[in-house]
């Protein structure tokens, strides 16, 4: 478990030295400034206790100094929330901050404990938002995204993990009933599937939709044409 | 076409077994085209008798994939879609979505600007709630309302046609400022529309507001707790008439609001009173908030400067603003190009629909209409 996140990240760092200077030097390139985004450098040496991989994965990065051309970069986040939860969970977890707001990185096995432990122990009582990015390129294709408020700190939150495609993730709607039509919506969008969701179907495409449009394999004028053929009798919705 | 009963599996089918009369409880269609869904909405309601046992929202009716088309157009030209989401209050749109983009270009629009943009979301704010009263009060069958706000509203949309040519979908911003100077009389059209609503306003209220019928058909009808409306994510109107003081321009002020002086209106119970209530007093609000920016307008220029073509660093932001419904935000990740890598939009009427099954339990059909206006969804936004 200790592993796993750290496996694929070396990999992106190297990537993202290659990927955050186009960035700022102005030559777009989806497929390799997709990937880096999760392994987020570590401009400054972190004080972070459980974080011994980044410093060293960064450091060659650090000389070439991308941010200056490309504006802040994330930056490690220190907080008591966060060193409580290194401190129970350790390597599985990373925060950073960015342009001032901050996140955690989470295992993907951890999660139901930290978002269980984020919402009765740290007071995050609103879930905003449940949503998720698709990274083709990636091994673990996909971001899933919570976003979190606390109304009595008046703080948010973005927690974030990685999973394969295919690989299911636990319901965050016994915590947040929001998350109920926000996981349909993430699952008829992007087919990942929340176990224990208490009615897991499609909410926005009709139910015998095939496929799940904000995949990036999904064409934009692509279409389930048997399911137009049938319901609709026309040819082509185009 | 699946079975339309097929879909209502999740509800609690503990509760069927005590109907009226132990008759068969009864599964009824509403909508998709049905005048007081508010467009394209449909709710299968179970109903015992005339007492709504649970229903289901069906939506997705006016998707358009706006997510979609967004990763494959440049931030500028994203910008117009945002406005056919919540299609009555598309400035409040434009503005989150532009100020999402400036976060993530980690620049600010010029004083001025923000003046400028405060201006016309309050005064959208405003239309958007005097749309909401209207429809709302005719679901319930006031009439007159509804010509009385139609006909202000228009003052509203003539400022919008004047200053940017369009009366809805008015794509009034730009990232990193406003493309349009004010016209000339611009401040004078706006303070002859303070002097002028402001007792309309009032009008409204003699209306309704200890009108018999309209407290009948109100009061206690699809109340919510504050704890259900955070535990749903519920916003805007809806959770402060619930009692909770939150609104995002004073929580985490965006644009300039941090200038202006204005209360948040709350309730006490959750009822579509309290909430018709908390609506009103925020429409008087706004218009203080407008007086407040059209007297401290200052000069200067109206755009940052942002290179034409806009191209933000690697990154992610999540930025949202209190629309006229609630909480949007706009959750975008850059991949240093010029399109962007994902867009999500956070729509605050998507998320407040979901309570409605829970806000209509245990009333009348009638008043699952009263319930629908009272929760201010737009299906444009709610679909996107």
């Amino acid at each position: 478990m200790a592993e796993d996140p750290k496996s694929p990240q070396p990999p992106d760092k190297e990537e993202l030295a290659k990927a955050a200077n186009p960035a700022g030097s102005g030559t777009p390139d989806p497929s390799t400034t997709a990937t880096p985004k999760p392994a987020t450098p570590s401009a400054e040496k972190p004080a972070t206790p459980s974080a011994e991989k980044p410093p060293v994965a960064a450091a060659p990065a650090k000389p070439a100094a991308p941010a200056k051309p490309a504006g802040p970069v994330p930056q490690p986040w220190d907080s008591p929330l966060v060193d409580k939860l290194k401190r129970q969970y350790g390597t599985g977890l990373e925060s950073w901050t960015y342009l001032n707001q901050n996140y955690l990185q989470v295992d993907r096995s951890l999660i139901p404990t930290v978002l269980q432990v984020l919402r009765d122990e740290e007071q995050f009582d609103y879930c905003v938002d449940v949503t998720a990015v698709h990274y083709p390129k990636r091994e673990r294709q996909f971001d899933i995204v919570w976003i979190l408020y606390s109304f009595p700190r008046n703080e948010r939150l973005r927690v974030r993990t990685q999973i394969a495609d295919g690989e299911h993730i636990p319901t965050a709607s016994s915590l947040w009933p929001t998350a109920n039509w926000l996981e349909r919506e993430a699952f008829d969008m992007f087919g990942i599937q929340f176990d224990g969701h208490p009615d897991l179907k499609r909410i926005l495409l009709p139910d015998g939709w095939k496929g799940h449009p904000l995949r990036k394999d999904y064409g934009i004028i692509q279409q389930d044409q048997e399911w137009v053929q049938i319901n609709l009798g026309i040819d082509s919705g185009q | 076409m699946t079975d339309p009963t097929s879909s209502v599996s999740h509800l609690d089918l503990e509760e069927s077994k005590h109907t009226f009369l132990d008759a068969n409880e009864l599964v009824i269609n509403m909508g998709p085209q049905h005048p007081a869904t508010h467009g394209v909405l449909r709710v299968i309601l179970r109903l015992d008798g005339e007492k709504v046992m649970g229903l289901e929202c069906v939506i997705g009716y006016l998707h358009r994939g706006v997510e979609k088309i967004a990763e494959h157009r440049t931030y500028t030209m994203f910008n117009p879609y945002v406005d056919r989401m919540d299609y009555v209050a598309a400035v409040s749109n434009g503005l989150g979505y532009c100020e999402a983009v400036e976060r993530l270009l980690n620049i600010e629009a010029p004083p001025r600007a923000n003046y400028i943009r405060v201006i016309l979301t309050e005064l959208n704010r405003l239309a958007s709630h005097q749309l909401w009263l209207g429809t709302h009060a005719l679901d319930i069958g006031a009439m007159t309302p509804l010509f009385y706000t139609f006909r202000d509203r228009e003052e509203i949309l003539k400022i919008f046609e004047k200053y940017c040519g369009a009366r809805l979908t008015t794509h009034a911003f730009r990232i990193s400022g406003c493309q349009y100077e004010t016209y000339e009389g611009f401040e004078k059209d706006v303070k002859k529309f303070l002097t002028f609503v402001a007792p309309k306003i009032d009008e409204y209220e003699e209306l309704l507001t200890t009108n018999r019928i309209w407290v009948e058909r109100t009061k206690n009808v699809g109340t919510i707790s504050a704890k259900d409306c955070i535990a749903l994510g519920v916003t805007g109107p809806v959770l402060r008439a619930s009692g909770v003081k939150w609104d995002l321009r004073k929580a985490q002020p965006y644009a300039n609001y941090k200038q202006f002086d204005f209360d948040i209106p709350t309730g006490q119970k959750g009822d579509t009173y309290d909430r018709y209530l908390v609506r009103m007093a925020e429409m008087r609000q706004s218009l203080r908030i407008i007086q407040q920016a059209v007297d401290g307008i200052p000069e200067g220029p109206i755009m940052a400067k942002v290179s034409k073509v806009i191209k933000p660093p690697v990154g992610e932001i999540y930025h949202s603003i209190e629309a006229p419904k609630g909480e949007l935000g706009y959750y975008i990740v850059s991949d240093g190009s010029t399109q962007p890598y994902r867009i999500r939009v956070r729509p605050p009427s998507f998320v407040n629909l979901q309570a409605l099954d829970l806000m209509c339990r245990g009333q009348l059909v009638a008043d699952v209409i009263a319930v629908i206006g009272t929760l201010d969804i737009v299906l444009g936004e709610v679909d996107r």
